[in-house]
């Protein structure tokens, strides 16, 4: 393997630890707090090592509580620090909702920008992982729906560590999903030291004339698998990987469906309510007269996220996705 | 549990001195600035609600009745503490800074209500019962870690105590030591549920055992216990003591907000008897006469002070600049994202063809 110079290959959870350790060197208003993220590392060691590193005070296990612990980093926010929250699961945010909802997502709206919240939300989220129930929501629309909050959702161990950054600097909060499926699926070169990746623009994949292919997150993988299916049968996809659910990147979508009239968007969540309906509501704003088919939506269903036994039927897969690419190449 | 977490009072309902051990410290000149300020507070709810009534501001919410818990606590403050109130503490934001004029403005729905003025952390009120608790947990070892010697002060009321943020915001603070006093007020009811029904315990301080803090319980309406006891707890969290959960035990006089009737769910006139023997003001009134130190003058004066600033206050509100639409569009981001952008010219465009 040939290392490059100032590159480390890392896996998605990796480039977050990176990225943490990164922000703690920087800033000393950076601090960390969840449970078992100190001496444990995380459950899924994505602040590996940091204890040691920067003490606890710095990065604070804190009492089983995603109530109070999302509340207190509020609190350090108001009081000039940059907390990082880790939440286990984002099927454990629930708790914790109220805070994000009533207080996070609205303080500098509500005193005129006086007071603001500098907070960043670390979670896990998404099935395909055989994990214990709820333990594989992907409920990003519940906070995509909530005005006073950014969400992000990177796809490649480069854009987790950039786009992590980024939210950190964010002088608003931020929801960062980790594909928990994607932890350690792979590895990609990521640039050693301290780089940002805009919040709010998404990335082309895959270069087609034919189709438009929209995902986020654990379903970039299997976008990229249907487009690679379809291009055996002569239809070429335009890829695009979200990485900022809110705010959505309206450029993209609207330059590659104007080019390609079709579309099939990829959600792992639940369909009614889900983040797939604001991408149409782009494309019919944006792209109404170009399109040459219905857009397809390639979702989970209106079902709590099943036990692990169903949860392959849950999620759309490849096969799936290739078949709608199909209906709207023959529509 | 009552007797482990007795009512402490300094001041008698009668006026006399009922520990002896604050007498020094009860001074003409300290007894006539809580005064001054239990007088302002309450005459200031008064006009809010009869401005409500007349429908010059929104909905409110009265805490007459409580005015020794909210200014004798924010008293003990210094000026670089914090306050995380609820929406019945405007008397405690008063007393440590906010002007009249932006307590009218926030019950008249205005976001200028919500910035505190310069220098002084006073959060705005949390709606949500209890999510506060948390935030002041929060705060205060944000403090710690910057190595000030502020504190941190938070108000919820009885119902607040069975929500889950309660015990995750004192346990939290509790865990980290953080210089934060929690300061109940124990109006006996959250709306129209009583302290009975909300709580088994005879008491709220006793929960402070819990989290192996110190607790104590308080006679609300005795503004020098709530003086004495929240500058005590306030000291012990500024030199590392750690957090301190004060009951302070009150009773609102009157509705929950004004589109309650507390008729409906509790004998008022135990209101009536309580403003002729518990009363906050009229016990302050007796110590002053008892000392010598009752001025008719004086008094008169303070009343004209006050009433001059209330409607001076009211002048303000009423004559403020219309609400501005495009606020309600500029402050959710530092930077509006395009939806908010998008959202806010279309309508701005749409409106000003409406008003042509």
């Amino acid at each position: 393997m040939i290392t490059k110079v100032g590159v480390k290959s890392l896996t998605i959870v990796q480039a977050v630890n990176d990225a943490l350790r990164t922000m703690l060197k920087e800033r000393e208003d950076v601090i960390l707090l969840g449970e078992d993220i100190g001496k444990n590392g995380g459950v899924f060691r994505a602040t590996e090592g940091l204890l040691e590193e920067f003490g606890e005070e710095r990065v604070m296990d804190t009492p089983l509580s995603e109530a109070g612990f999302t509340g207190a980093a509020i609190g350090m926010a108001l009081g000039g620090f940059r907390p990082v929250v880790e939440i286990q699961f984002l099927g454990f945010i629930y708790p914790a909702y109220e805070q994000i909802m009533t207080h996070a997502a609205r303080m500098r709206a509500r005193t005129r920008g006086h007071f603001t919240v500098p907070l960043v939300i670390r979670a896990p989220y998404g099935a395909g992982v055989r994990a214990p129930e709820i333990h594989s929501d992907s409920t990003e629309a519940l906070f995509t729906h909530m005005p006073g909050i950014k969400v992000v959702c990177p796809a490649s161990p480069y854009d987790a560590k950039g786009l992590l950054i980024a939210a950190i600097e964010d002088p608003d909060p931020v929801l960062f999903l980790e594909p928990m499926r994607s932890y350690r699926a792979f590895r990609e070169d990521v640039p050693e030291g301290k780089y940002t990746i805009e919040i709010g623009k998404g990335k082309k994949l895959r270069e087609g004339d034919d189709v438009t292919v929209i995902a986020w997150g654990a379903m970039v993988p299997v976008a990229i698998k249907a487009a690679e299916e379809a291009k055996k049968k002569g239809i070429y996809a335009d890829v695009i990987d979200l990485r900022t659910l809110y705010p959505l990147d309206k450029d993209i979508i609207a330059e590659s469906v104007q080019k390609t009239g079709r579309t099939v968007i990829v959600q792992e969540a639940h369909a009614t309510g889900g983040l797939a309906n604001d991408i149409l509501a782009v494309i019919n704003d944006t792209s109404f007269f170009y399109q040459k088919a219905p857009a397809e939506r390639v979702t989970g269903f209106d079902v709590p996220v099943p036990f692990f036994a169903y949860e392959d039927d849950y999620l759309p897969t490849p096969a799936r996705v290739l078949h709608a690419i199909e209906k709207v190449m023959n529509f | 549990m009552e007797r482990d977490f007795p009512i402490v009072q300094v001041l008698s309902e009668e006026g006399t001195i009922a520990q002896p051990e604050y007498r020094e410290q009860i001074t003409k000149e300290l007894t006539m600035t809580m005064y001054r300020h239990l007088i302002r507070t309450r005459m200031v709810d008064r006009k809010c609600v009869s401005l409500q009534r007349q429908g010059r501001i929104g909905t409110y919410v009265p805490y007459e009745g409580q005015e020794a818990c909210q200014v004798g606590s924010a008293l003990a403050l210094n000026d670089g503490d914090w306050m995380f109130p609820t929406y019945r503490d405007h008397g405690a934001m008063m007393t440590f800074g906010r002007s009249l004029t932006q307590t009218l403005l926030y019950w008249k729905g205005r976001t200028e209500g919500c910035v505190p003025p310069e220098g002084k952390k006073i959060v705005p009120p949390s709606v949500p019962i209890a999510t506060q608790l948390p935030h002041a947990a929060g705060a205060a070892c944000a403090e710690k870690w910057k190595g000030t010697k502020n504190a941190v002060i938070v108000y919820f009321g009885d119902g607040a105590t069975s929500e889950g943020d309660f015990h995750e915001g004192l346990n939290f603070a509790s865990v980290f030591n953080a210089p934060v006093v929690f300061f109940n007020q124990n109006n006996q009811y959250a709306i129209s549920v009583p302290i009975t029904r909300q709580m088994k315990t005879k008491t709220i301080a006793q929960k402070a055992l819990a989290y192996d803090i110190p607790g104590l319980r308080i006679d609300g309406n005795d503004v020098f216990a709530v003086y004495f006891k929240t500058t005590e707890a306030l000291e012990r969290a500024r030199n590392g003591g750690g957090p301190t959960l004060i009951e302070a035990v009150t009773w609102r006089y009157g509705a929950h907000t004004t589109s309650d009737d507390p008729s409906r769910y509790r004998d008022q006139e135990e209101s009536k008897k309580r403003r002729e023997t518990t009363d906050p003001i009229k016990r302050v009134e007796r110590l002053m006469q008892r000392e010598g130190w009752w001025d008719e003058e004086w008094v008169n004066q303070v009343q004209e002070e006050v009433n001059a600033e209330i409607e001076q206050a009211v002048v303000e509100m009423e004559s403020y600049p219309k609400a501005n639409v495009s606020d309600m569009f500029d402050f959710v981001f530092a930077q509006p994202t395009w939806t908010i952008a998008e959202q806010k010219e279309a309508y701005l465009q749409w409106k000003r063809g409406m008003e042509r």
